[in-house]
């Protein structure tokens, strides 16, 4: 939204005009290109398809026929859909527990410096943990649960939201610190009203990053246990095994469509809360 | 060496306590920077007293020690802490708030009730010729606005001293000229004791009730000078002779203090 003061409309009304076709554009500037992208590479992949000698032809299927037997017929949503839902289900609460559990890790660490010195390497090191070797680990404990997918999905998908929140509540303004400190604000309300509000944007940041590791993290987790209601994970790997080649990319496009719009939805949320007072927001227009 | 010049037709004499007072004052950082050396300055209510000194010599240094953020290393600091207003180098606003709402900040933090709270921002706003800007956020006010949203923010407390850090350091010099008028107005209708630290020796001048000199780091005063002009002043002050004198003096101490 873009809105004029007054005088200015009034002493400049080319300016104006200027600025609502710029904002226009901008709209379609951000829709465009990707669609443009998808066009060029479905062309791409049909004509990669039409190449293929017979023998090999079902190794990449047309795209029209992924989407007709792959997702559009019968029994094919039939069977996708509801793992479709049921890995947006298990990304989604690992995502929650990600966020609660990373705040909270942000936030004490930010209350107590000695704290961070101690714990943050260990985050750093968590990234650095090859999941497929903790996972059986997880089994042990767990048996083949959704508990124990949730945990390889908090695992893949927690870094990010801790360390971008404790980064956000960091860089407060030194100047602004000072005001609170002068009016003798208590730890609480400055990290209520100042350090909190003051990380939102990359706190955000951490959300869309988070979101869309949690995806990876469920397709992950599933692909190891392969047990229970089967999720997207184990459909893949079950169209591979059957050399069901339509809906193995039928659900791969599922995937990455969840992946999008997790990413989507959070990038939402983020310039919403952030439209009226940061650039990140506020140059992306929407 | 502590000058006085005395230029004659003034003043309204301190009458009661300082509002402010630094007795041999000297601060030295943690890090072993000797910042300020000896300071000795009285502000009593309706005295405007300007700072001016080579950059890094420890002005801002002077008005965080005045305020209580830095504690001094020697010497005694006088001011009620709890009638005290600071304008920063620069606004200080919350940018995720509105204008009205990062005016009302301070009787925030000060448990003013959200009735009352709201009367003093809409009298604070109308001060400073702001009201019609108040659910504006600050990144879509000029310069000249965000200052006069960060001075309103702390006229809706009841001021005793006013601290002023180079508030209008990086404004255009129309904006700047227009902010020293509304800053006496405010002055000569709160009588508050202001200290106020600028790079401008005009702007030094034109505001002030007397102008005091620092030298480099560690600071020290080492020139004060009344000014001789009574209130209200308007802009043709800046042209007369003993304005333009005055400066020269002051200039030529900065100088000599470098
Ligand atoms: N927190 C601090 N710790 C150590 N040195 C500081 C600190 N703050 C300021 N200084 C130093 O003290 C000196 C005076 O700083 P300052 O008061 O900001 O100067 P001015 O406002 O006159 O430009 C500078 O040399 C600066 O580097
Ligand atoms: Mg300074």
């Amino acid at each position: 939204m873009i809105q004029l003061d007054r005088v200015t409309t009034v002493q400049n009304p080319p300016k104006l005009v200027k600025v609502v076709l710029t904002d226009r554009k901008r709209r379609f500037s951000g829709v465009l290109p990707p669609i443009a992208l998808s066009i060029v590479i479905i062309v791409i992949w049909e004509t990669i398809s039409a190449s293929l000698s017979g023998s090999r032809k079902f190794l990449l299927p047309t795209p029209q026929s992924v989407v007709i037997h792959g997702l559009l017929a019968r029994d094919a949503y039939g069977q996708i859909l509801p793992s479709f839902v049921r890995t947006s289900v298990l990304a989604l609460g690992g995502f929650g527990v990600a966020i609660v559990l990373g705040m909270l890790v942000a936030a004490v660490m930010y209350r107590f410096r000695w704290l961070e010195k101690a714990v943050f390497p260990y985050l750093v090191a968590l990234q650095a943990v090859p999941i497929l070797a903790v996972a059986p680990l997880m089994a042990v404990v767990f048996g083949y649960s959704f508990v124990a997918k949730g945990i390889i999905v908090v695992l893949i998908a927690f870094f990010p939201i801790p360390a971008n929140f404790l980064l956000g509540l960091r860089s407060v303004d030194a100047g602004l610190d000072d005001l609170f400190r002068l009016h003798r604000a208590s730890w609480w309300t400055r990290f209520w009203k100042l350090a909190f509000p003051n990380a939102l944007p990359q706190l955000l940041t951490g959300f869309r990053i988070s979101a869309g590791l949690a995806v990876v993290g469920a397709i992950v987790g599933e692909e190891f246990f392969q047990a229970g209601v089967p999720g997207l994970g184990i459909r893949l790997l079950q169209y591979l095994q059957n050399v069901e080649y339509n809906r193995l990319y039928g659900a791969l496009i599922l995937s990455s469509f969840l992946g999008i719009g997790f990413y989507l939805i959070f990038t939402w949320i983020s310039n919403r809360v952030l439209r009226n007072w940061h650039e990140s927001a506020i140059q992306q227009g929407t | 060496m502590k000058t006085i010049v005395e230029n004659g037709a003034y003043l309204t004499a301190p009458t009661s306590m300082p509002s402010l007072s630094f007795e041999g004052v000297g601060l030295t950082y943690k890090d072993g920077t000797e910042t300020l050396q000896d300071i000795n300055l009285k502000v009593g209510r309706d005295e405007f007293v300007s700072v001016v000194g080579p950059s890094g010599c420890g002005k801002s240094t002077l008005l965080k020690v005045a305020s209580g953020l830095v504690e001094a290393s020697q010497g005694t600091v006088v001011a009620d802490r709890d009638r005290l207003g600071y304008v920063f180098q620069d606004a200080t606003l919350l940018p995720w708030r509105t204008v009205a709402s990062n005016v009302g900040l301070l009787a925030e933090l000060h448990g003013v009730p959200k009735a009352e709270r709201e009367r003093r921002v809409q009298e604070a706003l109308e001060l400073v010729g702001l009201s019609s800007f108040a659910d504006r956020h600050p990144r879509r006010l000029s310069g000249g606005m965000r200052m006069r949203a960060s001075l309103a923010r702390s006229l809706t407390m009841d001021l005793e001293v006013f601290l002023f850090d180079e508030p209008f350091g990086a404004l255009d010099e129309i904006t700047r000229e227009r902010l020293n008028d509304e800053l006496l107005q405010l002055f000569l209708t709160r009588h508050f004791a202001g200290l106020f630290v600028t790079h401008s020796i005009y702007e030094a001048v034109y505001l002030s009730t007397r102008v005091v000199v620092m030298s480099p780091r560690p600071g020290r005063i080492v020139a004060e000078f009344n000014v001789p002009f009574s209130y209200p002043r308007g802009p043709e002050v800046r042209f007369s002779p003993e304005f333009a004198q005055l400066a020269s003096s002051i200039s030529s101490a900065l100088r000599g203090a470098e």
